[in-house]
């Protein structure tokens, strides 16, 4: 589905990732995880468009994006939902929902998914008419899944979504990953919280300093000795 | 619901045309009060065509004036050559098309930048326009241009402003409108979500660019005379104070800052000496009480709808009613 192949980007003179290689394929939930700094959100940012990579490959279902606008990343089927919510504060939750379906011009099909995406997230059923910035950071969290969600996205890239979250939110906020994942989105998921990431992955990458260090699958990465010391304390 | 709200405006707008009508006929307007009402009018469109740039689509733009006097010049060269109404319509098509042109040109370079930066470059781009029309032979220089058709009535002022207003306001509830608000929202959302943030920045800052044209065409056909120094920095503020006063991102709180200031400072022309004290004393002390501007981010409308209900014991109360 998702195709990178020696990625190098860089701000101004740090080169910020190093040859990086990944694939994410049909169904699967993949994660990156990696200490703060390591480039993670930067890799998700480059594979969204927003960040432009000095040299490397990006496919998407089998076509070349890497030059491609995220507007046409958009309608070909990859959504993200940026680190820190970037929900719109002073829009209400239904607005913001109807924003997340911008290129879509299907009035009934908008209509249906905002029904399915208070399924997931009931509570942004009872704050529709609320405004986003007055949300709680966990809801805020769930906006932005939300909104994403509504462009019909078939890869979704999640960077952070436990970010700031209680313990208690961020099991709520992976179950609902997993089924999203469970719905056939495919998931590339970017998170610190490791232990958390891996036990639902299929299949995860490390990175650290700019590059993937290693790989393997999610239950693989829970064994290693290596991650259990670096990441999950012991 | 929505043809109520229509309906209820279009004869709001008669409403206020026939009136003005009348009190004109009657001699209560007089030439002294006609000239403040056209004052008014241009500051509306001014205020809220910078508001859609700075307070909606969330760029701080200083130029506003830059582009006025493009409509301006344009306008008046035209009118001085060709004559009738024919030339007035033509120059201000011409001088408000001119006007967003330069804006397209301008924007696409600065429009990355932000916040500070963008506000230097466009006060930059306001400067040159006036060193420009200062040492062109076409406008005549220093001197100015003076003798001016004018073409200006009541007529033209209600059409212009509450034409300039109505496409405003569907604008901004159109789709790209929504777009732009987004950008001021969260500019990394909005481009997550597939919106080209460029575009619509330079779309809104044209389409301001166009309206201050317009302004700037009434301006010309109004008051006879024009100079490059009318145009300004301190103009650009002028239009700036407005719109914050009125509130970013509220077209009637635009309306209604341009009316009020205009009422106080023709108030305050009795009291010359001390007029810039007290009113800019006002100014400092409407911002300490309510900073975001009288009316915030929303609509007159948005209120009225949220509030009489409550007046009449009904249930309401709720902000946005629009359905999905």
């Amino acid at each position: 589905m998702l195709e990178i192949r020696d990625l190098n980007v860089h701000y101004d003179m740090i080169h910020a990732i190093k040859g990086v290689s990944l694939e994410v394929h049909q169904g699967e939930i993949v994660t990156l995880i990696g200490a703060n700094g390591a480039g993670k959100t930067t890799t998700l940012r480059t594979i969204a468009g927003l960040k432009k990579p000095t040299s490397g490959a990006i496919t998407l279902k089998g076509e070349e994006i890497t030059a491609a606008s995220p507007r046409h990343r958009v309608q070909m089927g990859q959504a993200l939902v940026p680190e820190g919510r970037h929900v719109f504060p002073g829009m209400t939750v239904l607005e913001n929902l109807e924003l997340g379906a911008y290129l879509r011009r299907d009035k009934a099909g908008i209509a249906a998914d905002i029904e399915m995406v208070c399924g997931y997230f009931p509570i942004l059923k009872d704050r529709r008419k609320q405004l986003a910035g007055t949300l709680s950071g966990g809801e805020q969290q769930m906006l932005a899944m939300a909104r994403a969600l509504m462009s019909r996205p078939e890869i979704l890239l999640l960077d952070e979504p436990s970010m700031g979250l209680s313990p208690l939110l961020v099991s709520e906020i992976f179950a609902i990953i997993k089924t999203i994942n469970g719905a056939g989105t495919t998931i590339l998921l970017v998170e610190q919280n490791a232990g958390m990431a891996l036990s639902i992955a299929s299949r995860a990458y490390v990175m650290e300093t700019g590059s993937i260090v290693l790989s393997g699958t999610g239950a693989e990465l829970m064994e290693s000795d290596e991650i259990r010391k670096a990441y999950l304390g012991g | 619901m929505k043809n109520k709200k229509t309906l209820t405006t279009l004869a709001l707008m008669l409403g206020v045309y026939a009136l003005g009508h009348i009190l004109i006929l009657t001699g209560v307007i007089n030439d002294y009060s006609f000239a403040v009402l056209a004052t008014t009018g241009i500051n509306i469109i001014l205020a809220t065509s910078l508001n859609l740039v700075t307070g909606f689509t969330g760029q701080f733009s200083l130029g506003h004036a830059g582009f006025m006097s493009i409509g301006a010049y344009v306008c008046a060269i035209i009118t001085q050559r060709v004559e009738g109404t024919v030339g007035f319509v033509l120059g201000v098509l011409a001088g408000a098309s001119a006007a967003a042109l330069v804006g397209v040109l301008v924007g696409l370079p600065t429009l990355r930048l932000r916040g500070d930066y963008l506000a230097i470059a466009t006060l930059g781009m306001a400067e040159i326009i006036r060193v420009l029309f200062l040492n062109m032979e076409i406008t005549n220089g220093a001197a100015g241009l003076s003798f001016l058709p004018r073409f200006v009535d009541w007529n033209w002022l209600f059409l212009l402003t509450a034409g300039t207003l109505v496409l405003l306001s569907n604008f901004l509830h159109s789709s790209p409108g929504r777009a732009c608000i987004s950008v001021r929202e969260d500019e990394i959302a909005a481009e997550s979500m597939g919106i080209n943030t460029t575009k619509y920045k330079v779309t809104a800052f044209s389409m301001g660019a166009f309206f201050a044209g317009v302004a700037g065409a009434m301006y010309a056909s109004y008051f006879y005379f024009l100079k490059p120094d009318l145009f300004n920095f301190n103009k650009s503020i002028d239009i700036l104070v407005i719109v914050v006063l009125g509130g970013m991102g509220s077209l009637s709180g635009s309306v209604i800052a341009a009316v009020l200031l205009q009422l106080i400072s023709t108030w305050l022309s009795a009291f010359p000496e001390l007029r810039m004290v007290i009113y800019s004393l006002m100014l400092v002390a409407i911002m300490l009480f309510r900073p975001q501007g009288l009316l915030g981010s929303t609509e007159v409308t948005e209120l009225l709808s949220a509030k009489l209900p409550q007046l009449f014991g009904g249930k309401g109360g709720q902000k946005k009613e629009e359905g999905v």
